[in-house]
């Protein structure tokens, strides 16, 4: 093989290697970023919901030795579907609302609420959900954006000021969690309005 | 304070503090009262000459108010209609809806921004029918004697969201099937149509619609389905569940499809019916009655009929926009569910 034939090998080499190889670490740097964005964004949701106080009423409360605590082997999966609670206690005076000792449902003026399963479970939880249904829930206090008022004690007004990037993080976090089946009873009306038909 | 002093004051307060608002699209901040909006002639309540007025062949029921629609388009402007059941309309167009009980309550506006986007917004009429001010952001409830309990509400922006961005586009009742010449007369609560209004041919005509498929006109739209009581109520579900409960928008994940589609009747009848019949609820009440979406020949045990008829404002559907539970329609769906035996629901 002469000069002019190998130089020709080399430089078509060169020519196709090179931007190959920018190629591919170019691709590999981008999914290693991807990666750690992602890794970076559960975290942040993490700490956002470590925080902001989602496990007092999502996270079921049991008795334990150092007095109630949430139940972290049920974490945020709302409100124990086997759980039979007897019909709240009536208001009076100024007392307008109570709980259960799970701290997972509550009485009050607008009815009985269970807190929802935040859980990826397919169908009881959150797993066919986007993240554009979940920001829109919280911007719009309805469920999917669209659907039926979240109730209290969710403190909508509260998370509505959060930033899409937290809202983001939040529901990266909720999505990277176990998944637990848990079907969370409907929420039952104030008296009045059943018994208006 | 009279209580339409106090809708315009907390109009007022609501602007001033809602820069997000005024700032949509980059266009004008909303104007302040509907007269400015270019619906009349200036000075009075008379219909602007152009406007278009029209009237959906199956309308959202909203507890019996009596309303009145129109479009607007900029002069030399047209709407796109190659995709039959996702009309691209031109920067520029307004839509109004007035609602009434014996007298008008409130006028609703769409309107499309220069970048695209839209933006909703609506007006509360003065008790003398003189002009209506802008609503509050988050909505506001008026004192209406005929209304349900003598109080209607009106909707806050975020309820204009929650129907108008939840399927292909946010103009929901003037589309291919609503305006089809071929009307539904088993439709509830659909108004003759009176001279003047439009349909597909009128608007082609008028050169306001454009692209629309030849065999649209030729054949208008028409839902398949095997009985006229079927096709209603796959017309009323359309009319007032379709909007959310859809294959294109945000609830596409619940896998629920009750929009019919123009430009491919047989399919999308079909895909309604694969999406009720047998179909597992996510929704259980307590007496876990039902626990499908559609139970062929059974409405109790159909949770679809359950949560329209439910007197439980938790869990009734829809779920805004609804006091006062539609009895024509139920009854229309719920003789469907029991008679129709929508299994045997097949494209005619």
């Amino acid at each position: 093989m002469n000069r002019r034939i190998t130089r020709f090998f080399v430089h078509t080499t060169m020519a196709f290697a090179v931007p190959l190889t920018v190629a591919t670490l170019s691709l590999a740097y981008s999914a290693q970023a991807a990666a750690q964005s992602t890794a970076e964004k559960i975290a942040r949701g993490k700490y956002i919901v470590s925080t902001s106080a989602c496990h007092d009423c999502h996270t079921p409360w049991a008795m334990g030795p150092n007095g109630p605590a949430p139940d972290m082997t049920r974490a945020l999966s709302g409100h124990p579907q086997d759980m039979r609670l007897p019909p709240p206690p009536k208001a009076e005076g100024p007392w307008i609302a109570s709980f259960a000792a799970t701290n997972t449902a509550w009485s009050g003026p607008w009815g009985v609420s269970f807190t929802a399963n935040l859980t990826p479970d397919p169908e009881t939880g959150l797993g066919k959900w986007t993240q554009r249904n979940f920001i829109e829930t919280i911007r719009s206090g309805r469920h999917m954006g669209r659907g039926r008022e979240v109730l209290p004690p969710m403190p909508i007004t509260v998370y509505n000021n959060f930033t899409d990037a937290d809202l983001e993080a939040i529901f990266a976090y909720l999505q990277s969690i176990p998944a637990i089946r848990n079907r969370v009873p409907e929420p039952l009306p104030p008296a009045a309005s059943v018994a208006q038909k | 304070m009279k209580p339409s002093h106090a809708i315009a004051a907390a109009a007022l307060v609501a602007a001033a503090m809602l820069p997000g608002r005024a700032l949509a699209g980059g266009a004008a901040p909303l104007p302040q009262r509907l007269a400015e909006t270019g619906l009349y002639e200036p000075g009075s309540t008379t219909v602007r000459a152009g406007t278009i007025a029209y009237s959906p062949q199956y309308p959202l029921w909203t507890d019996g108010a009596s309303k009145r629609r129109w479009i607007q388009l900029p002069p030399g402007t047209s709407i796109d209609a190659s995709r039959p059941d996702a009309w691209e309309f031109p920067a520029g167009t307004k839509l109004w809806k007035e609602f009434a009980f014996d007298r008008a309550i409130e006028t609703r506006l769409i309107e499309r921004l220069d970048d695209g986007s839209w933006r909703f917004a609506t007006y509360v009429w003065n008790e003398a029918g003189t002009d209506a001010e802008l609503a509050p952001l988050r909505g506001a409830v008026v004192a209406v004697a005929a209304a349900s309990g003598g109080r209607y509400k009106v909707p806050g922006r975020f309820d204009c969201l929650a129907c108008h961005e939840g399927g292909a586009t946010p103009v929901l009742g003037f589309s291919a099937l609503q305006l089809s010449s071929d009307r539904d007369p088993l439709a509830p609560h659909a108004d003759s149509v009176s001279p003047g209004f439009a349909d597909l041919q009128t608007l082609v005509a008028r050169g306001v619609l454009r692209n629309l498929p030849q065999r649209l006109l030729d054949d208008p739209p028409r839902i398949a389905a095997k009985s006229p009581a079927a096709r209603a109520a796959l017309g009323y579900l359309h009319g007032n569940c379709g909007h959310c409960h859809n294959d294109a928008g945000a609830l596409a994940s619940l896998d629920l499809a009750l929009a019919q589609q123009a430009a491919s009747p047989g399919a999308s009848a079909e895909r309604t019916l694969k999406s009720l019949l047998g179909h597992s609820s996510r929704f259980r009440a307590h007496d876990g009655k039902a626990t499908q979406r559609v139970v062929s020949g059974s409405d109790e045990s159909s949770v679809l009929a359950v949560r329209m008829k439910t007197t439980n404002p938790l869990a009734r559907m829809p779920p805004l926009g609804v006091g006062v539970a539609d009895d024509q329609g139920i009854a229309l769906v719920e003789r469907w569910i029991r008679t129709a035996t929508p299994t045997e629901e097949k494209t005619p």
